[in-house]
C-alpha cells in the first residue's frame, strides 16, 4: 500500500485523516497516486491537480523520500521506498514567505 | 413564530446564527469548513433549507458546498462519498468545483485578455467564486459570480457549471481590469418581476444588464464619473462595489461605487449621485429596507486607502428619501477607536415586519438591528474576518 500524507485543508475536505493508505496500480507515479486518491476521495478532485489544465496547483508541493519532486514529471516513477510503503508520499501546501 | 437564520462567510470558515423574531438570543453554529475562506453562503428563497457555500483557498482552489437541511450537513454536489466519479464510458459525472470558461466555437467567446493593473493585457484565469445567487423560482438553479470576472450558472443544484459567456464576450471584456481585491464579479441581482432580467457588477469594469436571461449583456454605466480612470465617464473601468434593488421597484437601483453613492430610476440606463451629506461616499455594501423601497443603508469608509470608518466611529447611514439626505445610526455601535472594514457582501436585511439589518466586519463582529437601524447589538464579537452576511427569514 502507498502511504499518502495530505494537508489539513484536504483532510477536512475529504473528511479523513492525515495519512491514508492507497492501493495504487503500477507504475506508481505522482499522477497515479493522486488519481487513486481522487478516486477514493472524490471531493479532492480539482484541489490538487487543476481542472482544465491538469497541472499541479501552483501552491502545492510533492515530497518523496526527503526530496522535492514537485517539478518532476507527474509520470516519473516514485522511489522504491514509496512503492513499498516504507516512506510516505507527502502532499503539502507551500509556505509562501514568513 | 418566525425566525431568522444568518449565514456568515469568514476568512476561516462559515457560521450560522439563528434567533427567533425578537432577534435577541442567538445560537451560533460553526465553524463549518474550518480553515477555509468562505466568500459567500446563500439560501434559496424557493427552498430555504437549500444552502450553497463558496469555499476556497489560494492553495487548494474552489469548492462548492451544498446543504439540503439548513446547514446541518453539507456535501459537494455531484461528488457524494462512495459514488463513482465517472460514467462507465469514463466521462466525469459531476464536478461541482469545475469552473471552466466557455471558449467553444458554438456558444463561447474567445478567451481573450483583460487588462492587468498596469494596463497590459492579461489572460483570463479562474480564481474563486465570490458570490452565489440562487434562482428566485428554481431551487436547483444558482448563479455564480467569479474571479476573473465571469458569470456561471448551474441548473442541477451546483453539480455542473456553465459560463454565461455572453457577458464576458459582450465586446468590452478586453477593457475590464481588476480592482484592489481582484477582477471579481461580486453582485448578481435577479428581477422578481421579469425572469429575463439580470444585473451584475464587476470590479473594476462596471455594471451590466441582461434582458434575455443572461445570453446577451450591455453595460449600464451612463452617469457614472470616476476620476481614477483616464476618461472619468468611460463606458468601462468604473469600480462598482455593490448594487441593491427593492423587489417591488425593480427599475430603481442603488449603487455603492468606489467613491459615490448612485441611483438609477430606469434600470441602470442613467445614474445620478445621491451621496448627499454622507461623511464619506466611499464604502462597500449598500442595502434597501425590506418594506420601504426608498429607505437605503450604507456604511461610509474613510477612503480608498484608509479602509475604516471616519473618525473611528462605526456608523450606518440611512436615507429614507432614496438618497441625498442621510442620518447616522449609532445606537449600540462603537463610537470611538473602531477601525474595521465592512466588505461588499457583508450587509443584509431580513423581511420580518420590523425589518432587521445585519452587517459583519473584518474585526469579526456581526451586528444586528431588529428595528430598521435604530438600535444595534453585536450577535457575536470574535469571529474571523467576516467576508459575507446573508439572512433568511423563516416561518
Amino acid at each position: 500500500m502507498i502511504r499518502v500524507q495530505i494537508p489539513f485543508h484536504l483532510q477536512t475536505l475529504a473528511q479523513t485523516t492525515a495519512e491514508v493508505a492507497l492501493d495504487v496500480p503500477a507504475p506508481v507515479t505522482p499522477l497515479s497516486v493522486i488519481r487513486t486518491l481522487e478516486s477514493q476521495f472524490p471531493t479532492l478532485r480539482g484541489a490538487i491537480i487543476e481542472h482544465g489544465s491538469n497541472k499541479r496547483r501552483p501552491l502545492i508541493r510533492f515530497f518523496a523520500c526527503q526530496q522535492d519532486v514537485s517539478h518532476d514529471s507527474m509520470t516519473t516513477p516514485l522511489p522504491h521506498a514509496i512503492v513499498e510503503g516504507a516512506e510516505p508520499f507527502i502532499i503539502l501546501g507551500a509556505i509562501a514567505g514568513g | 413564530m418566525s425566525r431568522v437564520r444568518v449565514l456568515a462567510g469568514t476568512k476561516k470558515g462559515a457560521f450560522i446564527l439563528t434567533a427567533d423574531a425578537e432577534r435577541k438570543n442567538w445560537t451560533i453554529d460553526g465553524p463549518f469548513f474550518g480553515g477555509w475562506e468562505i466568500y459567500h453562503v446563500a439560501g434559496s428563497t424557493v427552498n430555504p433549507d437549500r444552502l450553497y457555500a463558496s469555499q476556497s483557498s489560494d492553495w487548494f482552489g474552489q469548492i462548492i458546498q451544498r446543504s439540503d437541511d439548513g446547514g446541518k450537513t453539507w456535501q459537494q454536489p455531484g461528488t457524494p462519498p462512495g459514488t463513482p466519479t465517472t460514467t462507465p464510458e469514463g466521462m466525469p459525472i459531476a464536478e461541482s468545483n469545475k469552473f471552466v470558461y466557455d471558449t467553444s466555437e458554438e456558444t463561447g467567446s474567445p478567451l481573450t485578455t483583460h487588462q492587468w493593473y498596469d494596463g497590459t493585457a492579461h489572460p483570463w484565469e479562474f480564481k474563486r467564486v465570490w458570490h452565489l445567487e440562487p434562482s428566485l423560482t428554481e431551487p436547483d438553479t444558482v448563479y455564480a459570480g467569479v474571479e476573473d470576472a465571469a458569470l456561471f450558472i448551474s441548473k442541477d443544484g451546483g453539480s455542473n457549471w456553465q459560463e454565461l459567456s455572453g457577458l464576458r464576450g459582450n465586446g468590452t471584456g478586453p477593457l475590464w481590469q481588476p480592482g484592489a481585491g481582484g477582477m471579481c464579479l461580486h453582485t448578481i441581482l435577479l428581477d422578481k418581476n421579469d425572469p429575463q432580467r439580470l444585473y451584475v457588477a464587476i470590479s473594476a469594469a462596471g455594471a451590466f444588464r441582461s434582458d434575455d436571461g443572461g445570453n446577451t449583456w450591455r453595460s449600464i454605466t451612463k452617469g457614472l464619473h470616476s476620476p481614477y480612470i483616464p476618461d472619468p465617464t468611460a463606458e468601462i473601468g468604473h469600480c462598482v462595489h455593490r448594487l441593491a434593488m427593492h423587489p417591488t421597484k425593480p427599475d430603481v437601483l442603488f449603487m455603492q461605487k468606489h467613491w459615490d453613492v448612485m441611483r438609477s430610476d430606469n434600470a441602470g440606463d442613467l445614474w445620478h449621485e445621491v451621496s448627499g451629506d454622507l461623511p464619506s461616499d466611499f464604502g462597500f455594501p449598500i442595502a434597501v429596507h425590506a418594506h420601504e423601497p426608498e429607505t437605503v443603508y450604507v456604511i461610509p469608509i474613510k477612503s480608498d486607502s484608509e479602509h475604516y470608518p471616519p473618525e473611528g466611529k462605526l456608523r450606518v447611514y440611512r436615507s429614507r428619501q432614496g438618497g441625498d439626505n442621510w442620518e447616522a445610526l449609532t445606537n449600540g455601535l462603537p463610537q470611538k477607536d473602531c477601525y474595521v472594514n465592512i466588505l461588499r457582501d457583508a450587509m443584509a436585511v431580513d423581511t420580518l415586519d420590523d425589518c432587521g439589518i445585519y452587517f459583519g466586519t473584518t474585526g469579526g463582529q456581526i451586528y444586528c438591528s431588529p428595528d430598521g437601524g435604530d438600535h444595534w447589538h453585536a450577535i457575536v464579537n470574535n469571529l474571523p474576518a467576516v467576508l459575507s452576511v446573508e439572512v433568511q427569514t423563516l416561518p
